[in-house]
């Protein structure tokens, strides 16, 4: 029979066993060896890849450089942090690419041609992102046809309307100074980024301990504080690595244009993934999606309100598919029938899993789209400064996808024989 | 031993359709007791447990729970009255950990967010009043769990809420002799906790393991509920194939009608 405890006294071999600093990493690493490898080959995919691209070539490493590959990622980020919601309960949405160039059109026709205030078209683009989501969520919760057919009908038809919008291939210009600041010339002073970032590190700490202290006074199995003190270390050391980086100068002519600070894009996607974290991870409606993700019959039982919950999911996903679809706006300072289009969507859903979320539903995180999307970042940007053609990129790309996946089909399989997960 | 049953129920009487699955049976559940309820393949154990569990609608019959006449329409009555049923696939989520699971749909808050160390406390707390003792972790996935574990959680789920009716739907059908022991050992806890606890089951070692009466459902009919102190393995076996046992069961006319309305 199994090994015994807990129940009976579970401060006591639940403390035992965590107490540690190396009993936490033994820990760690036999989780890991066992085939839950969470977000390991993304994380470890980035270093090889940074380091590749730097030695070959070492502008990669410049501050322009790497101020770049934030911006030019920001759109199949914000995309691919949506689509881990769809991607929770098992379902897909290949409408999200083209869902974004329709609401960035929509966000164009109004701020260009009918001279609205950029709030407004804003707005608007956002509330076409959420009806899009309720449609194709009604479809698929109420009526029962697969996500992947209503949205594959969603991927042509908003190509459609995209062109109609656009009045069939002009390109819209979009010069708001305030939309512009989103994801191209908008940058954070670099004192406010210090500032944010000294917030966000007592933050993050001051969550992790009270949460040890909440459970310490409980006599439930508190993390030692020495792994608390790591993650802190790490979050800040790595952040801040980044804010001091992004806060040199960029400007080739700094006397006449001082190019310094966080572009602001980094910041809004930043609180974004906070508040889906929270969101997923500490309320019973994050905890719902999981459950219908893992098993929708259980979650049925339980009382939970499984159409509600799968409508949800698009509307949020394409409600970032709409936040997207402004920052490609901004960063490209127009629309056009290709806004969104080409292999936006694919890079979106690429992202996800490199990030280790599972297409099967039940597991990923808002992180896994953070850090797939800033390896589809680098490779882009690495094989645009190698200066090799798009076809070895594309092939590049697709191998790196098929490795991902890969390692996560083998740890599922090493999981499976382990009886974790 | 009580003498009042906590819920009763007479003379139901259930229909799909053409098909008559219950006629005029009787059930009763005792606190603090194993009632045990047997029968072939489609004698009606499942159709029984649904109508007490407010699944499915009865057709006519009465409801007692607690002595007093109630009317359940939906399985949300039923739980409003303390009765739970574990059904045979387990409804659990392998990728929530045990606390998730066993809150799911219920969960505790504070404000908006989720109040984790109050139900890992309270998880915690109700395994260990069942005296659970094989789980390691309450914060272990249920994915990692054996099946005589998972079965564990699934009852545990269904007593964290002040359930006092406790439905097993044949909870060891698919365990391996020692995880069956154990599950057994957990069945007999919850009764002498003061659950009235049902347990349907094919297996004769078990319902004698454990109950303290036993139900013969036979061909959509109650053919008997008696103690088990007070039946023999090869009793129980003939109410079950035959509906009746010497004196035991359906008169030998209404064991024939029946024989001939459902052949």
């Amino acid at each position: 029979m199994t090994v015994v405890t807990s129940a009976a006294q579970p401060p006591v071999e639940a403390g035992e066993e965590r107490a540690s600093l190396p009993a936490y990493a033994r820990n760690y690493v036999a989780r890991v060896r066992g085939g839950d490898i969470g977000a390991l080959p993304a994380v470890l995919g980035l270093i090889v890849l940074c380091v590749g691209f730097g030695i070959a070539k070492p502008v990669f490493f410049s501050a322009i450089n790497f101020a770049n590959l934030f911006t030019q990622g920001a759109q199949v980020t914000a995309i691919a942090m949506g689509l881990i919601f769809v991607l929770l309960l098992g379902e897909i949405d290949l409408s999200a690419g083209f869902a974004s160039g329709v609401c960035a059109a929509v966000l164009a026709v109004l701020v260009t041609n009918q001279h609205q205030p950029w709030y407004v078209a804003v707005l608007a683009a956002l509330v076409t992102g959420a009806v899009i989501g309720t449609l194709i969520g009604l479809l698929v919760a109420k009526v029962g046809i697969p996500s992947f057919v209503v949205t594959l009908a969603g991927f042509l038809a908003f190509q459609g309307l995209l062109l109609v919008l656009v009045k069939n291939g002009t390109n819209i210009a979009v010069t708001d100074p305030v939309i512009k600041a989103i994801d191209f010339d908008g940058l954070v002073p670099p004192v406010v980024g210090w500032v944010l970032l000294v917030v966000a590190v007592v933050g993050f700490a001051g969550v992790q301990l009270m949460r040890r202290r909440k459970r310490a006074a409980r006599g439930l199995a508190a993390e030692p504080l020495s792994v608390i003190a790591l993650r802190v270390g790490a979050l800040a050391v790595i952040a801040g690595a980044a804010v001091y980086v992004l806060n040199l100068e960029r400007s080739r002519n700094a006397i006449v244009n001082s190019v310094r600070g966080v572009p602001l894009v980094v910041l809004i996607l930043g609180v974004i993934a906070v508040a889906l974290t929270f969101v997923l991870s500490r309320t019973a409606y994050g905890r719902h999606i999981y459950a219908v993700g893992g098993n929708r019959e259980a979650a049925r039982r339980a009382g939970i309100n499984v159409d509600r919950i799968r409508i949800s999911v698009f509307v949020i996903g394409s409600t970032m598919a709409a936040i997207g679809g402004v920052i490609a706006a901004s960063r490209a300072n127009s629309v056009d029938p290709n806004t969104g289009g080409s292999t936006v969507l694919l890079y979106a859903v690429g992202a996800a899993v490199i990030g280790g979320t599972s297409l099967f539903g039940g597991k990923g995180r808002v992180l896994d789209a953070v850090l797939g999307g800033a390896l589809m970042a680098v490779i882009e940007n690495g094989m645009g400064l190698m200066g090799v053609s798009s076809g070895i990129k594309y092939l590049f790309t697709g191998g790196v996808l098929l490795i991902a996946a890969g390692v996560d089909a083998l740890s599922r399989r090493r999981a499976a024989a382990t009886g974790l997960r | 031993m009580t003498a009042t049953p906590l819920l009763e129920v007479r003379g139901i009487n259930k229909s799909f359709g053409p098909v008559q699955v219950l006629r005029d049976v009787d059930f009763a559940i005792y606190p603090g007791e194993v009632t045990a309820l047997v029968g072939d393949n489609g004698a009606g154990k499942s159709t029984l447990v649904k109508c007490i569990g407010g699944i499915h609608p009865i057709d006519s019959g009465e409801y007692h729970f607690e002595g007093t006449p109630v009317s359940v329409h939906s399985p949300r009555d039923a739980s409003g009255l303390g009765v739970e049923i574990v059904y045979q696939d387990l409804a659990l989520c392998d990728n929530l950990d045990i606390v998730q699971n066993m809150f799911l749909g219920r969960e505790r808050r504070n404000g908006l967010v989720l109040d984790e160390v109050t139900m890992e406390q309270l998880a915690t707390e109700t395994l260990a009043g069942l005296s659970v003792r094989t789980v390691k972790s309450v914060r272990q996935l249920v994915a990692s769990l054996s099946g005589g574990q998972r079965q564990t959680v699934a009852i545990a789920k269904a007593v964290l809420w002040n359930s006092k009716v406790v439905i097993l739907d044949e909870p060891t059908a698919a365990l391996g002799v020692a995880q069956t022991a154990q599950v057994l050992e957990l069945v007999r806890r919850l009764a002498d906790t003061g659950h009235a606890v049902v347990l349907i089951s094919h297996n004769m070692n078990d319902v004698f393991a454990v109950s303290d009466r036993i139900a013969a459902l036979y061909l959509g009919r109650m053919a008997a509920q008696v103690k088990a102190s007070d039946v023999t393995y090869a009793q129980i076996v003939e109410l079950i194939t035959a509906g009746r046992s010497g004196d035991l069961g359906l008169t030998p006319a209404v064991a024939d009608i029946t024989n001939g309305a459902q052949s």
